[in-house]
């Protein structure tokens, strides 16, 4: 059984200096910004101060809405799940493709006022190993609550742009331990990851691994399939 | 590096507000900078935010075993006159700057260099906060480590003539912080956003008994049993206090039992400041429910038990920069009517953790909500209080600074991927 190795990260914040005041300012500059902003604006509001009970999942969807009062962009730009696609390129091109045919349909240019512009950021992401290792999936139960929330972010957000499929590392650790553990993978799954804090999600996933994981859940899970091989 | 037992002793009483794992991910990320040389150079050893951000970040930084310290320039009074005007000018005041006091801006900052040169030449990280000591790197040609500009005023108006000038000595700078990106202006290094924070364990923000607020207010005459509405800040138009004291009378209508306490520092040396406390306490004449605080300075412990006495606080700004003074009443578990401007849009979120307003009138509305439904007061306190602490305490901030140091210590990649 290969261990889990618990590693951390944090994020730094660069200003890349560009900003739209329009839905057409946002699509030209989404051409060729770097794919780092991409990132930055879907997955690294996450781990920078705001309020995390947000309306909408991405930054763009959150300023279509504030900046420009465009709720039907707002909405088409929020429903982009961007663990659906392959990589940031994919992931620009969706956008563009869906600001486009916003653009078409609207008549009117809408304007975002001086001070609620958009404004373009990326992200350095720092990662480094805690030295933590799990052997077994039952230390879960206690290693999760006590994980930071980078730890969170590296392994259930950032993990699905970074492993060859979308999946969080929890899952993929666990779908590879056996069938037995395929419920609790399903569990983890139904935790949404775009609408509540890191803070929150690590509560969320805390309770997930006490119910399947603690001791006398499992012997029952483990009785079960043993019924079932049967 | 060892950290000494009474620096371990501050860790832990971060953790105590800040909760432990934030405290073992900074321990893990000061593992990565063990014995770094960080020097941190500024104009004042105390007085104004700067101080007040490095009189804690230096020792937590040190408690983590980085090798950190911090240097004070010294300058003469055209110096300051100089800074002073950069502050207003880059803020956005047309004043032009006579070339002798630039003159005296240089020459301070050479003889400093001169003074400085072997600790800054020997650090691996300098960092040089606000425009006062920006020309130092230029004397330092032989430099071995990282410089970081760290800008701590909204940058987003300049007078340009004056940024034009200033801008010259911040080219060469490795990085610069900017607290927000509406701040920043363009620069040929990476610009790192990093919002300010405040101290959970100073006097200000430390848990106050509520015995103590109350006998604050009755030395003001406030009266502890009837609502309270509170805005701090200094006497200035950006501030709207007129505007408050608008909001504050169209509540009073619905609920005659209110008072309002406006209380700032003093503004002798503040004639535009002076000005504004005049039309305030006219405009708040014949009215005893109105407190007008505005001679001499305030102790922190007197600012805290204000914040804790008071039921509502406003910050009806016109024009704000981050507006700390919405985060510390956020952390006394205060719900927050704001204004919709500057860096207290990150902060307030309507009926989660406080109110955006952009009238008096928007403000009245949210007064006489939350008055109404008293029970919010404490569910929007509660929930603003947790936003602080998870974001704006000063572990975050010395977190984003660490990571920084690790970026530019690793060669900036977009990811670092270490041990």
């Amino acid at each position: 059984m290969l261990d889990f190795a618990i590693k951390d990260c944090v994020l730094a914040m660069i200003a890349e200096g560009r900003r739209a005041q329009t839905l057409r300012e946002l699509r030209d500059a989404l051409r060729d910004i770097h794919p780092g902003c991409i990132y930055h604006h879907f997955w690294g509001t996450l781990l920078r101060p705001q309020f995390s009970d947000r309306e909408f999942n991405n930054d763009f969807a959150t300023w279509c809405h504030h900046g420009l009062h465009d709720d039907a962009m707002a909405e088409r730009l929020a429903v982009i799940d961007p663990a659906h696609f392959v990589d940031l390129e994919e992931l620009r091109h969706e956008l563009i493709e869906v600001i486009d045919e916003r653009l078409d349909e609207i008549e009117t240019v809408l304007f975002a006022r001086a001070d609620r512009q958009f404004h373009f950021a990326r992200s350095v992401i720092v990662v480094f190993d805690t030295h933590k290792r799990l052997s077994h999936p039952q230390e879960l139960v206690e290693a999760v609550p006590q994980m930071s929330v980078g730890s969170i972010f590296y392994h259930f957000i950032d993990a699905r742009q970074r492993n060859p499929v979308p999946v969080d590392d929890f899952s993929a650790w666990l779908v590879g331990l056996g069938p037995e553990y395929a419920a609790v993978g399903e569990s983890v799954a139904e935790v949404d990851p775009y609408f509540e804090s890191l803070f929150v999600i690590r509560q969320r996933l805390t309770e997930v691994f006490s119910q399947h994981l603690s001791r006398p859940s499992q012997e029952k899970a483990s009785r079960r399939l043993e019924e079932q091989m049967a | 590096m060892t950290a000494e037992p009474s620096t371990m002793g501050m860790l832990d009483r971060y953790a105590e507000h800040a909760g432990a794992d934030a405290i073992e991910q900074l321990r893990q990320l000061a593992g990565l900078l063990t014995g770094l040389k960080v020097v941190h150079v500024n104009s004042t050893r105390r007085g104004g935010g700067v101080a007040e951000i490095l009189e804690t970040m230096v020792p937590l930084m040190q408690a983590l075993g980085l090798d950190a310290s911090w240097e004070v320039i010294e300058g003469n009074e055209d110096f300051f006159a100089c800074t002073k005007s950069f502050h207003n000018t880059l803020q956005g005041k047309m004043l032009d700057i006579s070339p002798s006091l630039l003159r005296a801006y240089e020459e301070v900052n050479a003889a400093n260099a001169e003074r400085l040169r072997p600790v800054l030449k020997a650090a691996d990280i300098v960092i040089i906060h606000d425009p006062q000591p920006a020309p130092l790197l230029s004397h330092c040609p032989e430099r071995r480590g990282k410089w970081i500009w760290r800008c701590h005023i909204d940058l987003s108006h300049p007078y340009r003539p004056v940024w034009k000038y200033l801008r010259r000595f911040l080219l060469d700078y490795d990085a610069s912080i900017f607290s927000l990106d509406a701040f920043a202006q363009p620069m040929p290094h990476p610009v790192y956003l990093i919002p300010p924070s405040i101290d959970p364990l100073t006097e200000k923000n430390l848990p106050l008994d509520p015995a103590t607020a109350r006998r604050v207010l009755e030395e003001f005459s406030i009266d502890p049993e009837r609502p309270v509405l509170l805005q701090i800040s200094r006497f200035d138009r950006f501030k709207d206090p007129l505007g408050v004291i608008q909001a504050y009378r169209l509540a009073k209508e619905f609920v005659p039992s209110l008072q309002l306490v406006l209380a700032g520092g003093s503004a002798a040396d503040d004639p535009e400041g002076q000005t504004v406390v005049m039309d305030v306490r006219e405009s708040a004449e014949g009215d005893p429910d109105i407190h007008v605080l505005s001679s001499g300075h305030y102790s922190d412990q007197t600012i805290n038990s204000l914040q804790t006495g008071a039921d509502i606080v406003l910050q009806k700004s016109l024009r704000e920069g981050f507006g700390l003074t919405v985060t510390e009443a956020m952390w006394k578990g205060k719900p927050v009517i704001g204004g919709n401007t500057g860096g207290i849009r990150l902060q307030l979120v309507n009926h989660e953790t406080g109110f955006l307003v952009d009238t008096p009138e928007g403000a009245a509305l949210r007064i006489r909500y939350l008055l109404a439904e008293r029970s919010r007061i404490g569910q929007i306190g509660e929930k603003a209080r947790e936003f602080v602490r998870q974001n704006f305490l000063r572990t975050r901030h010395l977190r984003e600074y660490m990571t920084l140091m690790v970026a530019l210590t690793h060669g900036n990649a977009d990811r670092i991927e270490l041990g």
